[in-house]
């Protein structure tokens, strides 16, 4: 019989916001990205670099250590193309701290969409060429091959699924929701309906949220959470259960949770707490699969994501602002591509990224406020007339660099 | 003359209308002096004397300015850096009102007492008691076209009612505005002269010419064959602008080749955006946030159609701005200022139907489109603050004989 894992699973992403882009900068100023205008939390550089110093250099050095002390320490990370171009460019020193933990051979790296998109739900071609892209830059820059899928915001539905099994991926992440799994746990591999060989890893969200989410609530009655009461937890979550899959946002340490919270002490004593017994171990998602038979069929026809109490889309598609805006960006796809312009690809696809329709999101109530604490702007109104003008200069573009389509869309 | 702004520190047509006013009466003949409740240089002006009733900046920073009833109360804390503290626009008011109480004891040879609006007339009231000069109260706005159809600060209509009854003589600037005063003042109509604004051209000619990279997408639409439709305007309830957007997206269902600018900032806007998304036209709504100058005047010059929403427009100067910018008119029936324009369409504010016809009318005739612009410039050209002035100046004299024929 064989150990009893946590699949530790981290996901790492920046995303290229639109700086304030008005009226008058469109069809004149074709940078959306960057640029003196580029103020406040829509200066990406600036953000970068803040998340870099709270998060990304404090937890991989954490990282680093708990590999090197504790031979059993595994994880996986996924990497968004648009976090590895910014950390390429603003801060190689964070790009060298993934590759090293990459280099033990304990930490394993997913597929996904290069931009972080929603395109699966808006072009498959579209979408296969950014997994394609992603692969690349994984290859180029890391020397791995990924094996294991997982989508924008974890999206995922029995279509994707199949999809994820003809091209040849031996596992797919998803939420483990409750109205989905009903009397089944989290805690096993199982199988997603109409595939033949792919397996599906459930994030166990109530394990996985008491950090990403509750940690510093102090208005939560399990405030304060210490190692020995969340130990505790997963330990009456696992029971005789092969695994606890605990999936959440890199960012989670030290940007989500500050380093003052003790987030950072918190996961390095819980992690010497669960070695310490010897029928214990951590997987990276590959070996999580390996190890373990698929112990049933799951369906999911309808899109499940990890964000909000829906568990749905609708943070990023729940709106007429966010339909209009992605109706807008994508019917321009044959046009720009066949441009070959790839600044102009580029930039399309840097519009894709699923941040900015989430930046449109009204849904004020109950998660209003995490979207508040996201967005770079004054509101969702902002956020979808900067990136309506955006669009529009997009066309400019293609109209008038490229003689292509017309700026009426 | 008692006003509440002049330009430069003017939060809308208020303020340029006691301009010009001023300045055309002063140029028939009259001296002025004119109160204003802020404190701030008017250099530019030397036709008239301009006094600063309170040590206060410019007001309309503070949302205490002509349009801004609804704040009528809210205390201002520490915005208020010179001077003494004040609470609230009615405080503004209580200082104004003993300024105008001491200039008028200073000063026994004033022919006429001039107020302009609901935030003058309490002390034009007050002026009038204390010197029997004739009080003509000028009616740029009532609280009912401010609430666009709500029903409006009750004390705010009191002081309008009492500043009507108390006035020898009212201005009003249409007759929609007169209709107003007397059914819902219960203001007798031959109290009342229509006074229509004018527009002074004059101003426009300060070597402008339009820059057409300043909208540089909308020219881009207009070289593929859209027309651009335009409102210049703050982006409220009595703007209409929601029953703009409906008939908009009914327009674009008929023919797509139309583009729509709104110039302007309000506390509509969000809900604007919002409906042009759900109507499936966003694209082809374009929000500038609040414009001056350049920007400003280019989103006249860059419109075909100027349209004019209002659900309750006084007289709506902007509709002869954007006729001097070679546009296209379209207003309701709502707004004075189509009573002195015969080359425009009409419609009713909440008649979508016909608004989406006329402006697809427009946007698919181009001889319809130009004799429309053509016309309505020999229209517009005619209007005259000078004749406004002489008009006002007879009115004057009316009032003093009346009121000499009732004292006798």
């Amino acid at each position: 019989m064989s150990k009893r894992g946590i699949t530790f699973y981290l996901h790492v992403h920046q995303p290229y916001r639109i700086r304030p882009y008005s009226v008058f900068d469109t069809a004149s100023d074709h940078d959306y990205f960057g640029g003196q205008a580029a103020i406040g939390k829509t200066n990406n550089e600036a953000m970068f670099q803040k998340v870099a110093d709270k998060s990304y250099r404090p937890m991989n050095h954490l990282l680093q250590k708990l590999l090197d002390t504790h031979p059993d320490f595994k994880l996986s990370l996924s990497i968004t193309g648009t976090f590895l171009e910014q950390a390429e460019q603003w801060a190689p020193d964070v790009l060298e701290g993934f590759k090293d933990l990459v280099r033990t051979g304990r930490v394993e790296l997913l597929a996904e969409t290069y931009y972080h998109t929603l395109a699966f739900y808006y072009s498959r071609d579209e979408f296969e060429r950014q997994v394609e892209a992603h692969r690349a830059k994984i290859k180029e820059l890391f020397g791995v091959d990924t094996k294991v899928f997982r989508n924008t915001e974890l999206a995922y539905n029995d279509e994707l699924a199949q999809w994820a099994d003809n091209a040849g991926y031996k596992g797919i992440l998803a939420e483990g929701w409750d109205p989905i799994l009903d009397w089944r746990s989290p805690n096993f591999v199982y199988q997603p309906e109409g595939t033949k060989n792919i397996k599906l890893l459930l994030k166990n969200y109530r394990l996985s949220d008491d950090l990403a989410f509750r940690f510093n609530n102090q208005e939560w009655r399990e405030w304060p959470l210490t190692v020995d009461k969340y130990s505790q937890w997963v330990e009456t979550s696992i029971s005789d259960q092969p695994l606890v899959n605990l999936f959440m946002d890199y960012e989670t340490f030290g940007e989500h949770q500050w380093r003052d919270t003790g987030i950072f002490e918190f996961f390095e004593q819980f992690v010497e707490r669960w070695l310490s017994d010897e029928n214990n171990t951590f997987y990276t998602v590959s070996e999580a699969i390996d190890a373990n038979e698929a112990s049933g069929t799951i369906s999911m026809p309808n899109t499940v994501t990890w964000a909000d109490s829906e568990r749905d889309l609708t943070a990023w598609l729940g709106n007429g602002m966010q339909h209009e805006a992605m109706r807008y960006l994508y019917s321009l796809e044959q046009d720009i591509l066949r441009t070959q312009d790839d600044s102009l690809i580029a930039d399309w696809r840097k519009l894709q990224t699923s941040d900015h329709t989430y930046y449109m999101c009204t849904k004020w109530f109950n998660d209003g406020d995490v979207h508040a604490y996201f967005s770079p702007y004054d509101s969702p109104y902002d956020a979808f007339l900067y990136y309506l003008n955006a669009v529009r200069d997009i066309r400019w573009r293609l109209h008038n660099d490229h003689k292509t389509g017309g700026l009426g869309g | 003359m008692l006003g509440w702004e002049l330009p430069p520190h003017n939060s809308g047509g208020l303020g340029v209308a006691c301009y010009h006013l001023s300045k055309a009466l002063a140029l028939n003949g009259s001296a002025i002096d004119f109160v204003v409740p802020y404190s701030a240089s008017h250099d530019d002006i030397d036709f008239m004397r301009v006094h600063n009733a309170t040590k206060i900046s410019p007001l309309h920073k503070f949302g205490m300015g002509a349009y801004d009833s609804k704040f009528f109360g809210q205390t201002l804390g520490e915005k208020i850096e010179v001077g003494q503290p004040v609470g609230s626009i009615r405080a503004v008011q209580k200082q104004y009102v003993q300024f105008v109480e001491q200039l008028v004891a200073d000063n026994s040879d004033f022919d006429v007492i001039h107020a302009h609006d609901w935030l003058t007339m309490e002390a034009g009231v007050r002026a009038k008691e204390l010197t029997d000069i004739p009080l003509v109260v000028h009616v740029h706005a009532t609280e009912f076209d401010r609430a666009g159809g709500a029903s409006g600060n009750p004390i705010v209509h009191e002081i309008e009612y009492q500043g009507l009854m108390m006035a020898d003589r009212i201005f009003a600037v249409s007759n929609i505005t007169k209709q107003i005063i007397v059914e819902k003042y219960g203001i007798p109509a031959d109290k009342i002269e229509v006074v229509h604004n004018a527009i002074d051209v004059a101003t426009f000619d300060d070597g402008y010419s339009y820059d057409r990279r300043t909208y540089k997408y909308l020219e881009g639409l207009k070289s593929e064959g859209y027309t651009i439709l335009s409102a210049v305007t703050r982006l409220t309830v009595q703007k209409g602008l929601t029953h703009l957007i409906e008939a908009f997206a009914k327009a674009v269902s008929k023919y797509d080749r139309i583009a729509l600018l709104l110039a302007g900032d309000g506390e509509q806007r969000d809900e604007l955006i919002t409906l042009a998304a759900e109507r499936g036209v966003a694209d082809k709504v374009f929000f500038t946030g609040f414009v001056r100058g350049k920007q400003w005047r280019d989103a006249y010059s860059v419109s075909d159609v100027f349209i004019m929403s209002s659900i309750s427009e006084p007289f709506g100067l902007t509709a002869l701005e954007a006729a001097h910018h070679d546009t296209a008119v379209i207003v309701t029936k709502q707004s004075g200022v189509g009573e002195v324009l015969e080359s425009v369409f009409r419609y009713d504010f909440w008649d979508t139907d016909r608004l989406a016809d006329q402006i697809v009318g427009i946007a698919t005739s181009e001889a319809l489109k130009q004799t429309l612009r053509h016309d309505i410039m020999q229209e517009y050209a005619r209007l005259s603050w000078s004749d406004v002035a002489k008009k006002c100046i007879v009115h004057y004299g009316n009032s003093a004989h009346q009121r000499q024929g009732a004292c006798a």
